[in-house]
Parts: structure tokens; C-alpha cells; sequence
């Protein structure tokens, strides 16, 4: 075996059974590495269940950004057979296995040991000799792992450190033992300097290690969101989770109700009395909250929903990933209303699109999703930290009480050019008005004269318009002239950009349109690039291709080349850079 | 200020003779005679010919959908516990549709008023069965008679833990005035169920089938602090329907229990001051 030798480009990978700790190590490495200067990607893979079933967890590692998994993996760690079983073929050649070779059930005879390094490490006996029990194998084997990479056991140290700190000294110092039990058995075992993949630290900007779903709850506080109405469901919970986790911490209230119907009706409520408030759900939560998207946008209610796709219909598959709401979010509830969808492609453009999203619900008083999936939701990448300076909350036209007092009687829904009219909120004086789901005049009086409901259309209809010209364009990455445009939205931007950088190696020239602000439709911007391109295909993780017909909808383009995914799983970048590499060989 | 004051141009549109009337006239003398300010009070309500009063009273209004009256006045409280915050409801809104939000609001112990319009009847939809229509009624849809026994709202909220429970009668506007009055002054959730008739879909529970049968149980003794005996009086339903508090216990509200709006209500929290530097630090 001659592989040469790679520092800082690694795929580390651990899988066993659910109930093992495999989360909390994978998330864990990434940790040390980020500490280290260096930037990860995570993606973890998990059945609907709390025990038993195979979890995965993988982290793509590097000095450059790093926007998705990767499928080769250079460093597998077996918790037991299965791993050995369903993950062997994902080796790179040289790639290392480090598997417990007392554990009889495991068998890697399957494995050439002339192509694979094979580490036998006995990890269940380092951890009990360490004074630990068998699930802390999986300490040994991350301990281990540093080790045979040659990268800096003290990382290691301060992460353990962090992570155990809560139960005291003793806990902290068992772990770091149980870990150093593996380190020291690879140092003294194998001729770690030998392994192809090293990882090593280099100097870098401190960087947080973070999910969307944690970017879209910090958008949020950073919003000033003050109230949280949401039942949970995967893979949205984490939101919800995090928001729980910091109502102290940043004085708000997070209320998880009895189901969808009330937290969304709860939070529309809040935000009625003048609260920026909030939910969060999956596709089957958000079908029940339709009923009350609708009573957003009649009563003109600010509501800011973070809608996280997992592959429908019904239950469907709760722990994968799938883009196949965008649609569904477009058309919910009956009757024409407006409504804003932001599908953000990484955690970054999740924290900024959610706190756009408070401030454009309120502005144009309607509806605004954050709409992501599983993929970028539930996986780990490291950001440096978010730059707040520029942040700044919009609360849109609002009554002040001067003004109120001189209005002799206030009209709530007063018609305006752009649609907008200034709000009051309850409690301030001579505010007073009917936020009413009946069609209403200009107070919110029920009425039901025709030349009124035209107006009314109208005026709601308008605030879209308005709206449209405030949300930013679809960004073009990569080379301004391209052979192929590939055009995506929200989570299938990661897997782009890193099947642009094996295009760049390959000198072949592709960009990327990522359509981010996705509805109201950035109809003359991706027209504009479309006529503009030698040849366009659409990536979606689904299976209807929605976005491509919202631009056919809206430009009359019909994309031929489609490249879609609806296995559940996300794509990897070798798939769309095999895809586009078939195109531009023929 | 006068109960008038609080009238919209709008006047009701119910039938000539609705047990509605007696209810809003209720209303607005409760809220009169507590003083309340309109601007300080905000009624959620939710659809039927019960959520149409949302254009004859004049305070903030949010007129929600059907069966979704609490919860978005729940959220009003959340927002700000300052407002004197209600949720007005049909027997189809409260017990059918937004059973699971009653249920769990009795339980939350929001710091809310209640009051349903019980008519027994969904009305604004011309005479269908309502979960409290009695059994054997013959409506729209259950022409030979309905077959099952109606739900009890008082024993269903004893069940559901709910700290202040009560019926009053359309028919009685002054008792029932005072019955919302102590409801709006209950620290925490408060159920007035309101027995009134539908004087067009439900022949049987008409005025003067209420007005012959109900009787004050306060004024007859009956104490509100035995769960037991508030049980045994909910199931009173013949000759001598008891109107008046069941049961009534003093609890920390949801919203007096939050540490996070005990200075002030979330609304008067100034927004753009967070800090998340300590979040991302925890992240890194
Ligand atoms: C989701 C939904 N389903 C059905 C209806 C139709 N609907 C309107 S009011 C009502 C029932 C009204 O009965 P109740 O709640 O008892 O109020 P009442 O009219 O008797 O005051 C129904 C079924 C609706 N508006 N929304």
C-alpha cells in the first residue's frame, strides 16, 4: 500500500448501535478540530428510534470551509459488525478501521488488510481498566483516533474538559483518562506517523461548532423574539430545544402547547400584543398549523414560522431529509394571501435569514418562513461567530400613542399605497381595533360588500409587491461565465459548493445560483441568468423538482436537466460532480 | 363609564330574543363595573353566532378561528399578563373543535377568562348536534335522535384541574354579570360556561325550559372549595339545573409562576439589547 500521505483532509467516521454515545463523541471530534484552526462539515444518520437501530456520525474535516459530508470515509471506527458490514465500501484505500479485536462478534476478515489499515485496539478493556464501563469505549476509540492521526491530545483535554465540567472534578478526570487509555494504546501500538490521513492544528479565528437549527433559534434571540409556542417534532425540536434552554438567559418564554393548532394560534396571539413571537415544526406539524397561517394573513398578524422538511407524506421518514414543502409552504391554506419563504442554505444564512424574518413579518405584517430540512438542521458545521454590529430590529409602521390620540378613530386596516397600514397594539390608548378572520373593513368590522373585499384583496395583495423589492437576489457563486449553471435552493447549496471545488480541479467551469429568498419568486433575476447561461440544470432533494417549476411558473424557462434525490438522503458532492462531468464530456 | 360605551357601531345581529343578548349585556357590565379600561382588555373569540360578538363589544379584538379562542388569548397573556385578557366561545368552539386547547388550558392554569356560549347547538350552522345537545335531540344531522350523552363541561374541567369553575344562565344577566366579574378577578383559569337558548335550532333547551330550572346553588349553601360536592352538583341536570361557582381554589397562575415576566410584561422588554457572545462561546 503507497497512498501519500494527506494532512487536514479527513473524513473521520464512527457507527454503532443507537443508545452508544456516538452524537456526543462525533460532535465532540469536531470540537478538537475546530479548537485547532480547522474547519468540519458533521452529518449523522439515525433511525426513529431511541435504542437499538445503527447510528452514524461523520465529520469532513479540512482548513478550507467545509459545506458538506463526504462520501469516502479515511478513518472508520466500529462500535460493532454492522458498522463493518454497511460502511466497509465507503473506505478510501489506505483508509483505517480501528475496531475492538476482543469483541468476538466482529469479524473484519472481509477487509483487505493490504488495501485498509486495520487498528485492533481492545477498547471495552481500556475503558474498564481505566475505571470506566463499556459504553465508554467510545472515549477509547476518540482518544484512539487522535492518536493515530498525530493530532494534539490536549484538544482533546479541553473539549472533555468543557463537556464533563457540570459533574465535577472526578467525572472530568475519568474521562480524560478513559480517552488517554486509547491515545496512548494507538502511540504505543502502531506506527501512527505511518497512517495516510494526519490531521494537524493550524492558526485560525475561533469558531463555534453549530447546527441550522441552532443558528435559527440564535436568529431569533438575536430578533428579540420574546415568546415560543411549539409542539415538538423531528427534526425541529432543536430549535425548540435551544430556545427552552435560554429563556433565562435572555428573558423569554418558551411554552410547548397541547398541539400544532395552539402553538401556532398561541404565538399569533403573542405577536397580536405586540410580542415578536415564534414557532417551529416539521411538515406534519405545519399541516395542521395551516388553518391559522391563513388568520395570519387575513388579520395581518406578524408570524414568523421555522418550517424544518423531513420526507413526507404523513409520517414518512421523521429522521431523513427531503426539500419537498417548498410548494406546500407557497399554496397552505385557503384563499390568496401573501406570505415570505427563506430557505437558507447553511447555519450562517439561517441565523441572518431568521432574524430578517422577524423584521419582514412585521414590516409587511404577514407570514415569513424560515423553511429548512434535516440535512442542514441536524448537521454540525463550524462558523465563526456571527457578526451582530450590523443587526438591527424593524418593526415596521406602528401607531405611537401621540399618533393615536390625534386620529379621531383609528382605522387598523386603513388603505395605503403599499398595503401597510400602522399597527396598535392592545393596551395602548385609543388603539383599540378588531383583528378579525372574517374579511373586515378598514377597522376590522365585519363586512361583506363586494367593492370593500376587492380592496381588501388588493390591499394585502400589495404588501407583497412591497415586500419583493426589499428581500435580497439569489447569489451567484463561483465563475460569472459558467458551462453549466447548476440553479438550487436552501440545504442543496453545501453539496454544491463542494462538488464546485472537485469542477475547479478539474478545470471544469460550473457556478451556482442558489435561490435562498424563494418566494415571493426573484422572477427577473433568475431569468436574467438563465438567458444569460450555456446550459442550466436544477438540483433539488425531491422528486418534482419545485423549484424548477416555480421558475418555468415564473420565467416560462422549462429546465430540462434535472438532478433530483428523493432517497431520503442528501447528496453528496460527488454525485453532482460525476453529474455535471457526464454533461460536459459528451 | 356607562355598559353603552362599550357598544361598536355595529349592532348585533342575532335573532330576536337570543340568550347572546343576555350575555353581552353581561359582559359589558362586568367589565364595567370592574372599571376596566377597553384599551387594557382584549377578547379572543372564537366562530360561530357566540364569535360574532367580536363586533359589538369595544375593547381589542381577536376573532380567531373555530374552535381556537384560548389559545391565542393565552398567548395575549404570555405577552402581556398586564391586559385583562378573555376568550369568548360557542359549546361547538369550546368542547368539539377546541376540546384539546379547553382541556389543556383548564390544566395550565392561564391566567385567562373563559366564557361559553352554551346553547347546545352548532347555530351559525343552522342546527347541527353539539357535543353538550342532550341525547335523544333530534337535529340536521342527527335526524332520529342523537345517541350518545353530551359531555359535562363543569365535571370535565374539575377533571382537567381548572381553578375556577362556573355556569350562569343567559337569562340572568345580573347574576351572571357578577359571575364574570369574580371569573375576570380569579387569579388564573376561569370557566363560565353559559347555558343559553338558541331560540331558532333548539326547541327543547328554550328560556323558559332555564328559567324554570336553575336556582343559585351559592345561595343555597353550597360551598366552592370541595371538589367532591362540586363533582356531585356538576351532574345536577333534571328539574334543577344549580347555576353559580362550583368550585374555586387558589393557585399560582401559569403566568405569575414566570420568573421572566415578573418585573415586567415581555411586551415592555427592550428589544435589540441581547448579547449572544456567551452563546457562541458555548458553541466554540
Ligand atoms: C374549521 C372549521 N370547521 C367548521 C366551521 C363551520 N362552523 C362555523 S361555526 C360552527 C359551529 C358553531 O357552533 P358553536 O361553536 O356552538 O357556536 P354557536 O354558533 O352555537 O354560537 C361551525 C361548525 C368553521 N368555521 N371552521
Amino acid at each position: 500500500m503507497s497512498i501519500k500521505p494527506t494532512v487536514n483532509d479527513l473524513n473521520w467516521k464512527i457507527a454503532g448501535e443507537a443508545g452508544y454515545g456516538i452524537k456526543s463523541v462525533g460532535l465532540m471530534f469536531s470540537k478538537i478540530c475546530t479548537r485547532g484552526g480547522l474547519q468540519i462539515f458533521d452529518y449523522s444518520e439515525y433511525p426513529s428510534l431511541v435504542r437499538g437501530g445503527h447510528n452514524t456520525y461523520q465529520v469532513n474535516v479540512g482548513e478550507d470551509e467545509k459545506f458538506a459530508p463526504k462520501a469516502l470515509v479515511s478513518l472508520l471506527v466500529a462500535l460493532n459488525q454492522d458498522t463493518i458490514d454497511f460502511h466497509r465500501d465507503e473506505l478510501e484505500e489506505g483508509g483505517g478501521l480501528v475496531y475492538d479485536n476482543e469483541d468476538k462478534e466482529i469479524d473484519v476478515s472481509s477487509l483487505d488488510a493490504k488495501k485498509y489499515n486495520l487498528f485492533p485496539i481492545p477498547l471495552t478493556k481500556l475503558a474498564e481498566d481505566a475505571g470506566g464501563k463499556k459504553v465508554m469505549r467510545n472515549s477509547v476509540a476518540l482518544g484512539a483516533s487522535v492518536g493515530l492521526i498525530s493530532y494534539d491530545f490536549e484538544l482533546l483535554k479541553s473539549v472533555i474538559e468543557d463537556a464533563f465540567k457540570k459533574k465535577g472534578d472526578e467525572i472530568v478526570n475519568m474521562n480524560i483518562k478513559i480517552a488517554e487509555a486509547g491515545y496512548k494504546h494507538a502511540k504505543d501500538n502502531f506506527d501512527v506517523g505511518k497512517f495516510p490521513f494526519q490531521l494537524k492544528a493550524v492558526k485560525g479565528p475561533k469558531r463555534m461548532v453549530l447546527t441550522a437549527n441552532e443558528a435559527i433559534a440564535l436568529g431569533a434571540i438575536q430578533a428579540g423574539c420574546k415568546f415560543m409556542s411549539a409542539y415538538p417534532m423531528t427534526p425541529a425540536s432543536s430549535i425548540l430545544h435551544y430556545m427552552a434552554a435560554n429563556q433565562e438567559k435572555h428573558n423569554l418564554v418558551v411554552k410547548q402547547t397541547e398541539d400544532e393548532l395552539s402553538a401556532m394560534t398561541m404565538a399569533l396571539g403573542a405577536n397580536f400584543a405586540g410580542v415578536r413571537s415564534f414557532t417551529c415544526t416539521s411538515g406534519g406539524g405545519f399541516s395542521l398549523m395551516v388553518e391559522a397561517l391563513g388568520l395570519s394573513g387575513i388579520t395581518e398578524t406578524p408570524m414568523v414560522i421555522a418550517e424544518v422538511m423531513r420526507p413526507g407524506p404523513a409520517t414518512g421518514l421523521p429522521t431523513w431529509t427531503e426539500q419537498g414543502d417548498l410548494r406546500f409552504l407557497i399554496h397552505a391554506a385557503q384563499g390568496e394571501f401573501p406570505r415570505i419563504v427563506i430557505a437558507p442554505g447553511d447555519a450562517r444564512e439561517a441565523f441572518y435569514g431568521t432574524h430578517h424574518a422577524f423584521n419582514l413579518a412585521e414590516k409587511y405584517q404577514m407570514p415569513v418562513f424560515v423553511l429548512s430540512d434535516k440535512f442542514i438542521s441536524e448537521s454540525y458545521k463550524s462558523e465563526e461567530f456571527f457578526d451582530t454590529t450590523k443587526l438591527k430590529i424593524e418593526r415596521g409602521e406602528m401607531m405611537t400613542d401621540t399618533q393615536l390620540k390625534k386620529v379621531k378613530e383609528y382605522k387598523r386596516y386603513k388603505f395605503t399605497d403599499t398595503g401597510v397600514s400602522p399597527r396598535s397594539i392592545p393596551g395602548q390608548k385609543d388603539g383599540v381595533y378588531n383583528a378579525n378572520s372574517d374579511e373586515h373593513d378598514e377597522f376590522g368590522y365585519s363586512v361583506e360588500d363586494a367593492e370593500n373585499r376587492v380592496r381588501m384583496v388588493e390591499k394585502r395583495a400589495a404588501k407583497l409587491e412591497e415586500a419583493a423589492k426589499d428581500l435580497p437576489e439569489p447569489i451567484l457563486y463561483g465563475l460569472e461565465k459558467a458551462d453549466i449553471t447548476l440553479i438550487a435552493w436552501g440545504s442543496t447549496k453545501g453539496p454544491i459548493l463542494e462538488a464546485m471545488k472537485l469542477c475547479e480541479r478539474d478545470k471544469l467551469k460550473v457556478n451556482l445560483l442558489h435561490v435562498m429568498y424563494a418566494f415571493p419568486f426573484p422572477t427577473e433575476r433568475v431569468n436574467e441568468v438563465i438567458k444569460n447561461a450555456k446550459d442550466v440544470v436544477i438540483v433539488e432533494n425531491n422528486s418534482t423538482a419545485q423549484l424548477g417549476s416555480l421558475i418555468r411558473e415564473f420565467t416560462g424557462h422549462d429546465i430540462e436537466k434535472k438532478l433530483l434525490k428523493y432517497s431520503g438522503r442528501q447528496f453528496y458532492p460527488n454525485e453532482i460532480h460525476e453529474y455535471v462531468s457526464d454533461i460536459l464530456s459528451k | 363609564m356607562k355598559p353603552e360605551e362599550l357598544n361598536t357601531p355595529h349592532d348585533p345581529t342575532w335573532c330576536p330574543a337570543c340568550g347572546n343578548f343576555g350575555i353581552w349585556v353581561a359582559l359589558k357590565k362586568a367589565l364595567t363595573e370592574l372599571k376596566l379600561d377597553p384599551d387594557e382588555v382584549a377578547i379572543s373569540y372564537g366562530i360561530g353566532c357566540s364569535g360574532n360578538e367580536n363586533n359589538f363589544v369595544k375593547t381589542y379584538a381577536f376573532h380567531s378561528l373555530h374552535g381556537r379562542a384560548v389559545p391565542p388569548a393565552a398567548g395575549i397573556k404570555f405577552a402581556n399578563d398586564a391586559l385583562t385578557v378573555i376568550a369568548v366561545s360557542g359549546d361547538g368552539d369550546a368542547y368539539g373543535e377546541g376540546g384539546n386547547h379547553f382541556i389543556h388550558a383548564c390544566k395550565n392554569n392561564y391566567d385567562i377568562t373563559y366564557l361559553v356560549h352554551d346553547n347546545q347547538m352548532y347555530s351559525l350552522t343552522t342546527g347541527q348536534a353539539s357535543p353538550t345537545s342532550e341525547k335523544g335531540m333530534k337535529t340536521k344531522t342527527t335526524p332520529s335522535g342523537i345517541i350518545e350523552d353530551p359531555i359535562n363541561p363543569i365535571s370535565l374541567a374539575l377533571a382537567a384541574n381548572a381553578t375556577f369553575v362556573a355556569k350562569g344562565f343567559s337569562g340572568k344577566a345580573d347574576h351572571l354579570a357578577e359571575l364574570i366579574k369574580k371569573a375576570i378577578q380569579h387569579k388564573g383559569f376561569a370557566l363560565v360556561d353559559i347555558l343559553q337558548n338558541c331560540v331558532t335550532f333548539n326547541k327543547l333547551n328554550t328560556f323558559q325550559f332555564f328559567n324554570k330550572r336553575v336556582y343559585d346553588m351559592n345561595k343555597e349553601g353550597h360551598k366552592t372549595n370541595n371538589k367532591q360536592k362540586a363533582y356531585e352538583m356538576a351532574s345536577e341536570w333534571g328539574e334543577r339545573i344549580p347555576i353559580g361557582i362550583f368550585y374555586k381554589e387558589e393557585k399560582p397562575s401559569y403566568n405569575s409562576s414566570l420568573p421572566q415576566t415578573a418585573d415586567a410584561p415581555l411586551v415592555k422588554h427592550e428589544l435589540g439589547k441581547v448579547d449572544l457572545t456567551p452563546n457562541f462561546e458555548g458553541l466554540a
